[in-house]
């Protein structure tokens, strides 16, 4: 035994980026969700620019964590790939349609409503293949001799549908709550409108996921109903902050919706993998299963806790550059 | 007709790796580019430098942009299509092709954001130094990416236990034998490729009477370089060529169209190789010279493509005739860095039209050149995909079937083709708009308060209609 377990500091460090991931692309995606109900065209415009900075910066975060699985846990990238084959092509699409749509939406004029629609689609498909893959992780996966063993469809089940519109109606929230921080007037007022819908949504499809979830998986059933009652801490914690959310926007404060989604999340993320460590391919490979070799997790290293408080620096200084509201007529172009 | 998931997934992956490795393979060149504009002008203040940086810099934004977009696609690539691969090799390539991911994201996090919006906001020299780190950042992403493709085809610093190669020297596995011949006939390729887009597109400019101060001196700059680049290329390629032939002989023999091992081998112009009969059905050469070429002696022995059994070899007529692409556009490249030379000496480089003209054709050369490079190194690695370790059979997904494959494969196709057609679209116009004159050209206007991001450095309308919301 080493001093420190490398293993256990790449299933932080991995964990860590797929929430940032999932927080940050989250809102950005969520508005294109949002896109096709937006008001009007100034709407449209301002929830863009509310993101058009931070946009592929948020992206980064998946690259990194597909290249980090590869070079930390290399079996989850040779298993989950696999096995959710079309719904990467799906969301990979979806993403290329959407970064061009961000591009080129606001250098176009005729082609305009063909852009928002790319941005809207992909947007959403993007959001839905994501859910769906949380959905297929909760299953399971049919390996044996440490390959995926299914069919092409395997990951598309009731139970998954249910999770990728699950995430995203959560990813609608997200950028609803993003809108009351980032805008003002009737595009603020109509962020307020929907976002206790939306809630109502998500909350839905977050107590189905749960009851559901333990009868998919038996490992979740005993984990939630047998000795470690202690986890029912973290639903209790993400309900709390959705009614944190529903207060907040009854008395219309601005930042307070967005934080409080950030916390369901967080509560939510964290309910999900104490249901399942430390198995990282269900239903029988442990995070040290999936490990890489200790010399190739350690040689990584040592490049990524360079980089990773750069990437945090100039994350955060790119925010606070572009904070404050995004007004309509607001210089893009 | 059986759908072959193996075919179909080598196919998908040539095609999106063809369609990234043409944005870097441009940026690399033109990052350095840039950079010695921007030193040029800190050292003499001639505004002519400045304009052109302006002008290169927007579309460095462009072609980034896009490099970026179809790599993200790279990164999932090798998980769902070579899953076996991905478990065996991850111990190697995982960490090499992270660092990539994290030399990009630091370049781009750091500097690019200062390159593309700092002009006039940050000190001079603040900007020359981000200029200069994108260059280099380019660089150390291409020296990862060719260290791991390197290792592919010279594996070396491992051991295969159970399936899964194990590191024993990072050193030896990273500076893998095929790895500094393979990474400087990149380094030129990009070079030559920057320099012939940009003197292309100069002298496109020059023909329409466009900027011709700042337009004349980028011209003769690229040609200076590519009467330089394009014989030094030739000679790189020979060095290449020659530890390919230490260590992947079948890939030479296929290359020279070789069929058995032999003294005085011709250097084929012409041939139809037929891998059924293995033999070439027909054929025209130079007596002796491939011998020369490669042994340096005309009764030099060269190794014959039957030295491996007939499903150990490579696609003969693929890297026969890709190898016979790249090298006769290698020579097109140096007829007209010579044609160059010429013309300069009666002065005649800025106003000869039919020189003009030929230069703006050869822009699209040198990424065909590129690309045939790439498919003769790669094609001619088959069937391994770890040279003499694993193959292309052993390391594809094992879940897969020639329906998903296909489906996928006509998906990136279709997504590719409307993406890139759009972008490219956008490119052109960029360069269309591009070195007018200042009364006619767009104010930057105030960057700090406008997105970080490539594409918006290039202040150019989509379509015709401008847009009124612009101030």
């Amino acid at each position: 035994m080493e001093m420190f377990d490398l293993t256990l500091i790449w299933a932080f460090i991995i964990g860590f980026g797929i929430m940032m991931y999932v927080l940050m692309d989250g809102f950005d995606l969520g508005l294109g969700i949002l896109y096709p109900f937006a008001p009007d065209e100034d709407a449209r415009d301002v929830m863009m620019n509310s993101v058009a900075p931070v946009w592929d910066g948020n992206e980064t975060w998946l690259v990194l964590g597909g290249a980090g699985l590869l070079g930390a846990f290399p079996l989850v990238y040779s298993v989950f790939l696999p096995a959710l084959y079309i719904g990467v092509f799906l969301m990979l699409a979806g993403l290329i349609f959407r970064g061009v749509a961000f591009e080129l939406r606001f250098k176009s004029r005729r082609n305009r409503h063909w852009w928002n629609r790319a941005f809207c689609w992909g947007s959403s498909i993007a959001a839905f293949a994501q859910g769906a893959v949380v959905g297929a992780y909760i299953q399971g996966f049919r390996v044996e001799n440490f390959a995926f063993v299914g069919g092409p469809f395997d990951w598309l089940t009731p139970f998954s549908v249910l999770t990728g519109l699950g995430l995203m109606a959560g990813y609608a929230l997200l950028g609803a709550t993003w809108l009351i921080l980032k805008s003002e007037g009737h595009i603020q007022d109509w962020a307020y409108k929907i976002t206790p819908l939306l809630l109502a949504i998500v909350l839905g499809v977050f107590a189905i996921i749960s009851l559901w979830t333990p009868f998919v998986n038996p490992v979740v059933w005993e984990r939630w109903f047998g000795h470690l009652q202690i986890i029912w801490i973290f639903p209790a914690l993400a309900l709390l902050c959705a009614f944190t959310v529903y207060r907040s926007v009854k008395r219309r404060r601005e930042g307070i919706p967005f934080v409080a989604t950030i916390g369901i999340y967080v509560f939510t993320y964290l309910g999900l993998i104490v249901s399942k460590w430390p198995v990282i391919v269900p239903p029988n490979y442990t995070l040290w299963d999936a490990a890489s070799a200790p010399e190739s997790q350690l040689f990584l290293l040592i490049g990524v806790l360079f980089v990773i408080p750069i990437i945090l620096t100039y994350t955060a200084w790119t925010y606070w550059v572009f904070r404050g509201k995004v007004r309509v007529g607001d210089g893009y172009h | 007709m059986e759908l072959d998931p193996l075919v179909l997934s080598r196919i998908q992956f040539a095609f999106v790796v063809s369609f990234h490795a043409i944005f870097p393979v441009f940026t690399i060149g033109l990052a350095s580019y840039i950079a010695l504009l921007h030193g040029l002008y800190f050292k003499t203040k001639n505004p002519a430098w400045d304009r052109l940086s302006l002008f290169w810099t927007k579309v460095f934004a462009v072609v980034f942009g896009m490099g970026v977009v179809s790599g993200i696609v790279m990164s999932f690539q090798f998980g769902t299509n070579w899953s076996n691969f991905s478990q065996a090799a991850s111990n190697f390539l995982g960490p090499v092709l992270s660092y990539e991911v994290v030399t990009a994201f630091f370049l781009e996090a750091a500097f690019l954001g200062v390159l593309l919006f700092g002009r006039g906001k940050v000190p001079q020299g603040v900007h020359l130094f981000a200029a200069i780190m994108v260059a280099v950042g380019t660089f150390i992403s291409s020296f990862w990416i060719l260290s791991a493709n390197s290792w592919m085809h010279t594996p070396a610093g491992v051991e295969l236990i159970d399936n899964r190669f194990h590191v024993v020297s990072w050193m030896e596995a990273i500076f893998n034998p095929s790895f500094p011949y393979r990474f400087a006939h990149m380094a030129m390729a990009s070079f030559l490729t920057g320099g012939f887009v940009v003197a292309g597109v100069s002298a496109w400019f020059l023909l329409r009477g466009r900027d011709p101060e700042a337009n004349r001196r980028a011209l003769s700059m690229c040609l200076w370089l590519l009467l330089f680049l394009a014989p030094a290329q030739a000679v790189v390629g020979d060095f290449h060529g020659l530890n390919t032939l230490e260590y992947q002989p079948t890939k030479v023999a296929a290359m020279e169209g070789n069929w058995e091992t032999s003294t005085n081998v011709p250097l084929l112009l012409f041939a139809i190789p037929d891998q059924e009969a293995q033999t070439n059905r027909f054929a025209i050469g130079i007596p002796s010279l491939a011998s020369i070429i490669l042994t340096h002696s005309a009764d030099g022995e060269v190794p014959g493509i039957s030295e491996a059994a007939p499903d150990e070899q490579p696609p003969v007529a693929i890297v026969f005739w890709a190898f016979r692409v790249m090298v006769g556009i290698g020579l097109l490249m140096i007829a007209v860095a010579l044609a160059g030379l010429i013309l300069r000496r009666k002065g005649r480089i800025y106003h000869n039209p039919v020189f003009l003209k030929a230069l703006t054709g050869m822009i699209a050369m040198p990424f065909v050149a590129v690309l045939a490079g790439w498919i003769v190194t790669e094609s001619g690695r088959a069937p391994w995909l770890v040279y003499g370790m694993m193959t292309h059979a052993e390391g594809v997904t094992p879940s897969l079937t020639g329906p998903m494959a296909l489906f996928t494969l006509v998906g990136y196709v279709l997504v590719y083709g409307v993406v890139f057609y759009a972008g490219i679209y956008y490119l052109t116009r960029v360069v269309r708009n591009g070195m007018l004159p200042e009364e006619e050209r767009e104010t930057v206007g105030d960057n700090f308060h406008r997105p970080m991001r490539p594409m918006s450095a290039a202040h150019t309308p989509f379509d015709d209609d401008v847009d009124p919301a612009r101030s």
